[in-house]
């Protein structure tokens, strides 16, 4: 296949994941100012960060003036899903994605480009990649930037109602797989029960918000590893 | 505490856990419980990232209530990310603006 078709293929495949994007990271926006944060400060961390649910945490923190290592655990605990969706794109990228290659794009695995590069029929070349990444990013951008501005504008009523758009898209990738897989539903429920212990047994809710996921995901994930370890086959990957 | 040390961790350590297996990784990681944990990751934090937070989402508790409930369903039925979170969104903001004009 020839670079400017595979180019032109992977930039159409990133239309509809730029869409969500932009709804996603107006929601964001509006909270990294209604943090406290600057408007280009919120902006910076998404052009850097380009991940849900690991800069919804990072503001929290930064919001409650958390401690540096308390953010870098939480980043890691909460992105460690990108390390096995590189492993598994690994699996399906052509003979010329090269280190240098990996280096750069593998800034852009995120659960959405991770599952539509991963479920293309040939393998993924470096172009296809780029062409995939570049709308996502510009929604990604864009979207935070308009949330930070208009966050300040919007009267409560209406921006804290946007901001179930995030765990909105929680739900929709958690709710399809454990409906599909009871181990995984046993699982995510513990991971809940024990999120709604940390916050709700006095002792426990003097825990910060970001130990408390990393807590809530390790613990609830070595169970399930122990308690139901996945059959040599399966890949992971939220999407 | 500096907003540019917040802003290198979390940029630091996010790229870094993409770009290393990705580099580094060329085969299929074989211990199945390591496999295992990693598999069970990405569904444990997301859900104990949304519950109970989402619930506190809204000043009152029923709009984020009833935007929960319409995110559930419709991604029980299987819809996508974003009709499911537009939806949901429609919901606590219709919810959240009846609860504003009546009360």
């Amino acid at each position: 296949m020839n670079r400017k078709k595979d180019f032109r293929e992977g930039f159409r495949n990133g239309i509809p994941i730029a869409l969500g994007y932009f709804f996603v990271s107006f929601t964001f926006g509006i909270m990294g100012s209604q943090s406290g944060l600057l408007w280009w400060e919120t902006v910076l961390i998404s052009m850097t960060n380009l991940t849900s649910a690991g800069q919804f945490a990072g503001v929290k923190i930064i919001a409650a003036a958390g401690s540096v290592t308390e953010l870098a655990l939480s980043q890691l605990i909460i992105n460690l899903r990108y390390a096995l969706m590189g492993i598994s794109l690994s699996q399906n990228t052509d003979e010329n994605f090269g280190t240098a290659g990996r280096a750069t794009l593998g800034f852009g695995i995120t659960d959405e480009i991770y599952a539509v590069a991963v479920n293309r029929p040939v393998p993924v070349s470096k172009i296809y990649m780029l062409g995939l990444l570049i709308l996502p990013y510009i929604g990604w951008t864009t979207g935070t930037l308009a949330g930070a501005v208009l966050g300040n504008v919007l009267p409560p009523v209406i921006s804290e109602a946007m901001g179930i758009a995030i765990y909105g898209m929680f739900i929709a990738i958690v709710v399809p797989k454990v409906k599909e897989e009871r181990k995984t539903l046993l699982i995510v429920l513990l991971a809940v029960a024990i999120s709604c212990a940390l916050r709700y047994i006095p002792v426990l809710s003097k825990i910060s918000v970001g130990f408390a996921v990393i807590i809530c995901a390790v613990l609830a994930s070595l169970a399930g590893a122990l308690l139901f370890p996945v059959p040599a086959s399966e890949e992971g990957g939220a999407a | 505490m500096s907003f540019w040390r917040y802003l290198l961790t979390m940029a630091l350590v996010t790229y870094l856990i993409r770009a290393v297996p990705f580099v580094a990784f060329r085969r299929k990681v074989t211990n199945r419980y390591v496999k295992s944990f990693l598999y069970y990751i990405p569904y444990t934090v997301l859900a104990a990232m949304t519950f109970p937070a989402i619930f506190y989402v809204t000043a009152s508790p029923v709009p984020a209530v009833l935007g929960t409930l319409v995110a559930l369903f419709l991604a029980y039925r299987g819809r996508g990310l974003v009709t499911v979170s537009l939806s949901a969104c429609g919901a606590a903001l219709a919810a959240n603006l009846i609860l504003y004009f009546y009360k």
